[in-house]
């Protein structure tokens, strides 16, 4: 497959160059030239140029190797991460959406369960609406290690062959099914925002942000299976618990070498913060430079506390020291969605944006009234939050009686 | 020690724009950069070596201008680089890019630590690191922001976790994933750019690697992208105007039914 | 306006961009309105190899000159012209040994400088000696293998930071601005102690201190030069540091000029920017263009130096003094910009006037640099 300029119907105007999100198109003696050595074939500038002068050429047949046959791949799987023999909540966010997929295409929905005495959970995992829950269950699966879990993952998708599989993206999740994925020649898509099916072609759509959050990119995954995708915490919504939801339990065990991990976890260290649970939260203030000092960080924890909320910082506030990374919130930090976020002397630069902006309520409070967070702010006050977030602390105490 | 430092030249996403008429992204004028993340993992590498001896050597999969990301780590205190360029290698997904990288790294030989930025900013996937360790069949540990110690051909770090750090060893060779809690980068020093650009960057194609064509770039890559669009930006609300005590009063009375 | 710059003064040129707009920036304010003198700016600026850049390569240098310092001074300047002297001022107080010590003396010296291990100082002004620098009053008397130093030197930068000091004395008072000469001296040298640190208008990163000599016993061998050239030495390293001191003016202006430029494009008065009143964009363009023409001067003066001309003194006065007229201009021009804002001491622009003053000042005042100036043109106008 490839792609060409025609040249007789390009113009020069620019529009596919400033385009390209891989900045592979140039213009070269006033008609456009791309660079396959950087093209990826996405078809952006196709899209944009208004004079049809770019072509994607067809697949040579003997160019691609045969889509294998994948009758046998059936179900949709959900890894269960498990910490402290507890199932993680994003486990049960892909549940739910694990169930839509299975529905449309008409298969199974299973999750997949290793750890230690877990057989508990494994059941908790039925009330969430799945078929089977395939369960692992040994001594030596109990903490979290690349290599055990990665063989057992691979030994049990060999054997029965799931079509989708997908696992929250959490410091685990990532790390296991990028690991995971080369063992069975799968391909996988991280972060996904969106999934959907094609029915017709029977694929997965893998929706993600990339360029930081600039784009949204399609993916698919036509010729090898299983589909693998990884999903954040709180971008989908979790599966309905209910007790009446009857499953099977099939327990797995293997040749105890299949457990063996060069690597060893010596120890365990948490770091317990009064926000440990930045993620869960219903209502985050949040601090950025507008804060100034360390000290400051006070008024925000002040309201925080008035609302029952959890304090997040910018990045420009953990880079200076006021607030520790699992403060966080932004590209590089935690991506949170609770019901009200209130930006406080954060300007709203993009990489905080993708780390909140599908919060329900966004509130922001700055002295600048061309700061970006404004066009994303469902409510905006232009003022000096050090007078403005006493007062708010001071009436939302006597509205909520906190 | 040998060590090994995957780097990917990628542009600078922080400064890319979307034009607000037709509603794309703005690429041109945005530079290119080493990836943030690989940064830190160059000056891990060139702090083992002054603690513990041998060389660092960075690779990097990409077109011929990633050439000068190459250059950009030696002036920062690497000794030596490869630049992995192909037309075959375009249009490489995650798979494709592990598979090449690894088998680069097979043909540069004995090598005691991998160390990789824990993503790219372009890509954001994090799934090249722990996919080089698994076509290599080599321990990895992800998201290490402290290496404690190398002892005996067994290295100790920290793991960075949701709630804190687990506390990993790991023989050697291993593959590490690098986060920015690791380190603070230092500055390219002038001897080091001098040293760079009469550096002699090695240059490895396709038919240099042992490697299966089939599973090399577009052809090889699993995942094919089938649409890139800019999301619909989220529209802002109202602007609440007044003096402290009004505005104050009229977001409590607007968010007060939400919170309980 | 591109002045041809060889790739390796590109490198230093960037380098120093870099430690600026990384490291400087960051911690300007905070440096200045505290008084901290910036050890860890030097630090970084040792790891990259910046403190050598005017050494030569058998010192430990990189083996680089004039045009070298110049780049890297105004560089640093952009982003604090008080910062940028804890490396400026090692370069002058360095130059007396590159000019005239024996080799012994640069290899004992010159390594640890150019390494960033040791910062250097330059010191010949006095309460009674400024402008009339030969009323100097330190005197050192030479007694067997010592020499002992008895004064007080007034206004140093890098007083009591710096580790080797180059000291002009007299050594006979009678001969007046013959009877001098320099010495280098080391901090922790018996009778030699500091003064108080002085409380400045501007460049408050930097530190000026009064040193104090108190029958201070220093080996001969420490001379420099020999006796009587004690103001040779002084005036042929100031031909060398003016550009120098040029370049932290041209550096301080145009960092000013930046900011303001981007401060009118986002400031929106009557409905528009600031910076579409035309009244203003005259302001900016004078600005540039006189910051321009003092670059340039800078850049011709250190290129001279470099080819190896020595009859630098009215080329250099005038850099030196166009470049610090310059910036004192432009400075205040640029808090006028700015309004209200610009008189607040949250905002940067005036640390910037603040510190441009000095530059009219030290290093030969304005006046002096005149004097120099015209007496040259007489001197050549006689000659014909």
């Amino acid at each position: 497959m490839s792609i060409k300029i025609i040249n007789e119907k390009c113009v020069g105007c620019k529009l596919c160059v400033r385009t390209c999100p891989f900045g592979a198109i140039e213009l070269v003696n006033k008609k456009a030239v791309i660079d396959l050595h950087k093209c990826t074939l996405c078809g952006a500038c196709i899209e944009s140029c208004k004079f049809d002068a770019i072509v994607l050429t067809k697949i040579n047949p003997t160019d691609m190797p045969f889509p294998k046959k994948f009758d046998e791949y059936k179900g949709v799987w959900v890894f269960c991460e498990q910490k402290k023999g507890v199932v993680q909540s994003v486990a049960y966010e892909l549940l739910g959406k694990g169930r839509e997929l299975a529905d449309t295409l008409g298969v199974e929905l299973c999750g997949v369960l290793l750890g230690e005495n877990v057989k508990g959970e494994a059941q908790k995992v039925i009330h969430r609406g799945v078929n089977k829950v395939y369960l692992v269950d040994e001594a030596a699966l109990k903490h979290y290690q690349d290599e055990p879990y990665s063989k057992v993952l691979i030994q049990l998708i060999k054997e029965h062959k799931p079509e989708i599989v997908l696992c929250g993206a959490s410091s685990i999740g990532r790390s296991l099914i990028s690991r995971v994925a080369i063992g069975i020649h799968a391909g996988l898509t991280a972060d996904c925002t969106g999934l959907d099916i094609d029915i017709k072609e029977r694929l997965l759509l893998q929706t993600r942000p990339a360029f930081g959050g600039n784009i949204m990119a399609t993916i698919i995954c036509p010729n090898h299976r299983p589909q693998m995708s990884t999903v954040r915490h709180k971008v989908m919504k979790e599966a309905v618990e209910n007790k009446h939801y009857k499953g099977k339990i099939i327990e797995k065990s293997y040749d105890a070498k299949i457990y063996y991990s060069r690597t060893r976890l010596l120890d365990v260290v948490e770091e317990i913060e009064e926000t440990v649970n930045l993620t869960e939260a219903n209502v985050i203030v949040s601090g950025g430079r507008g804060m100034q000092s360390p000290e400051n960080f006070k008024l925000i924890e002040d309201l925080a506390k008035s609302l029952g909320g959890a304090v997040g910082a910018s990045r420009a506030a953990v880079d200076s020291g006021w607030k520790t990374y699992s403060h966080q919130v932004g590209q590089t930090g935690k991506t949170v969605c609770p019901k009200i976020y209130i930006a406080c002397g954060i300007s709203g630069q993009i990489q905080h944006l993708v780390g909140m902006q599908s919060s329900e309520i966004i509130v922001a409070i700055n002295k600048d009234p061309h700061a970006p967070i404004f066009t994303v702010a469902t409510y905006g006050i232009v003022g000096d939050l050090f007078e403005v977030l006493p007062e708010l602390t001071r009436r939302f105490k006597e509205a909520l009686k906190r | 020690m040998n060590i090994i430092v995957c780097i990917k030249q990628v542009p600078d996403t922080t400064n890319v724009r979307i034009d607000p008429e037709t509603n794309t992204l703005v690429r041109s004028g945005v530079q290119s950069i080493v990836n943030p993340f690989d940064m830190y993992a160059i000056e891990e590498g060139v702090r083992l070596k002054e603690k513990f001896g041998g060389t660092v050597t960075i690779i990097t999969m990409g077109p011929p201008q990633a050439e000068e990301a190459l250059r950009e780590a030696i002036s920062l205190g690497a000794d030596g680089a490869i630049l992995i360029s192909d037309r075959a290698f375009a249009g490489s997904d995650t798979w494709a890019t592990s598979y090449t990288l690894s088998r680069a790294i097979q043909k540069i030989g004995k090598f005691d630590i991998i160390i990789c930025g824990k993503q790219a900013i372009d890509g954001d996937t994090a799934q090249v690191g722990p996919g080089i360790a698994a076509f290599l069949d080599i321990p990895q540990i992800t998201f290490v922001k402290k290496i404690e110690d190398i002892k005996d051909s067994l290295m100790r770090s920290e793991r960075m976790t949701e709630e804190g750090y687990d506390i990993v060893e790991s023989p050697l060779p291993c593959l590490i994933t690098v986060v920015k809690e690791i380190n603070e980068p230092r500055l390219p020093s002038l001897k080091g750019k001098l040293r760079a650009k009469k550096a002699e960057i090695k240059k490895l194609e396709a038919k240099d690697l042992d490697a299966d064509p089939d599973l090399l770039g577009l052809k090889g890559s699993p995942t094919k992208v089938v649409k890139i669009f800019t999301p619909s930006p989220r529209k802002g609300g109202q602007i609440l105007e007044g003096e402290v005590k009004d505005v104050s009063e009229k977001l409590v009375e607007l968010l007060k039914s939400e919170i309980c | 306006m591109d002045y041809l710059l060889t790739e390796e003064q590109v490198m230093v040129r960037d380098i120093a961009r870099q430690i600026a707009e990384e490291k400087i920036r960051p911690v300007a304010a905070k440096y200045d309105a505290e008084g901290i003198f910036p050890w860890d700016i030097v630090k970084i600026m040792a790891a990259s190899d910046l403190c050598g850049i005017y050494i030569e390569e058998k010192y430990g240098g990189t083996g680089g000159g004039a045009m070298e310092l110049v780049l890297a001074t105004e560089e640093l300047s952009k982003a604090c012209g008080g910062i940028s002297l804890a490396f400026a001022a090692t370069a002058l107080g360095t130059f007396p040994i590159i000019l005239f010590g024996t080799e012994d003396q640069k290899r004992k010296y010159l390594p640890d400088i150019a390494k960033g291990k040791k910062l250097a100082a330059f010191a010949l002004t006095e309460a009674g000696a400024g402008s009339d620098a030969g009323a100097i009053a330190t005197t050192a008397e030479l007694k067997g293998d010592y020499y002992v130093l008895n004064g007080t030197k007034q206004w140093i930068t890098n007083g009591g930071e710096a580790e080797v000091y180059t000291v002009v004395a007299s050594t006979n008072r009678a001969k007046g601005a013959r009877g001098a000469a320099a010495f280098i001296i080391e901090k922790g040298m018996k009778g030699f102690e500091f003064g108080k640190k002085e409380d400045k208008m501007g460049i408050r990163a930097s530190a000026t201190r009064e040193l104090v000599f108190t029958d201070c016993k220093i080996p001969k061998e420490n001379i420099l030069g020999k006796e009587g050239m004690g103001f040779i030495v002084a005036m042929k390293t100031f031909d060398q540091s003016r550009p120098g001191v040029a370049a932290q003016a041209v550096g301080i202006a145009q960092g000013a000029l930046d900011l303001t430029v981007q401060y009118m494009k986002d400031r929106k008065q009557f409905g528009k920017s600031i910076s579409s009143f035309q009244g203003l964009q005259f302001m900016l363009a004078d600005m540039a263009t006189e910051i321009e023409a003092s670059r340039a001067l800078v850049y011709a003066c250190a290129r001279m130096l470099d080819s190896g001309n020595s009859k630098v003194s009215k080329d250099s006065a005038m850099a030196k003094l166009f470049a610090s007229d310059v910036a004192m201009k432009v400075t205040v021009n640029c808090v006028q910009l700015f309004g209200g804002y610009g008189y607040m001491r949250d905002y940067p622009i005036e640390k910037y006037m603040r510190d441009a003053k000095i530059t009219q000042i030290y290093e030969g005042t304005n006046q002096i640099q005149r004097g120099i100036i015209a007496n040259h043109l007489i001197k050549e106008t006689a000659a014909k």
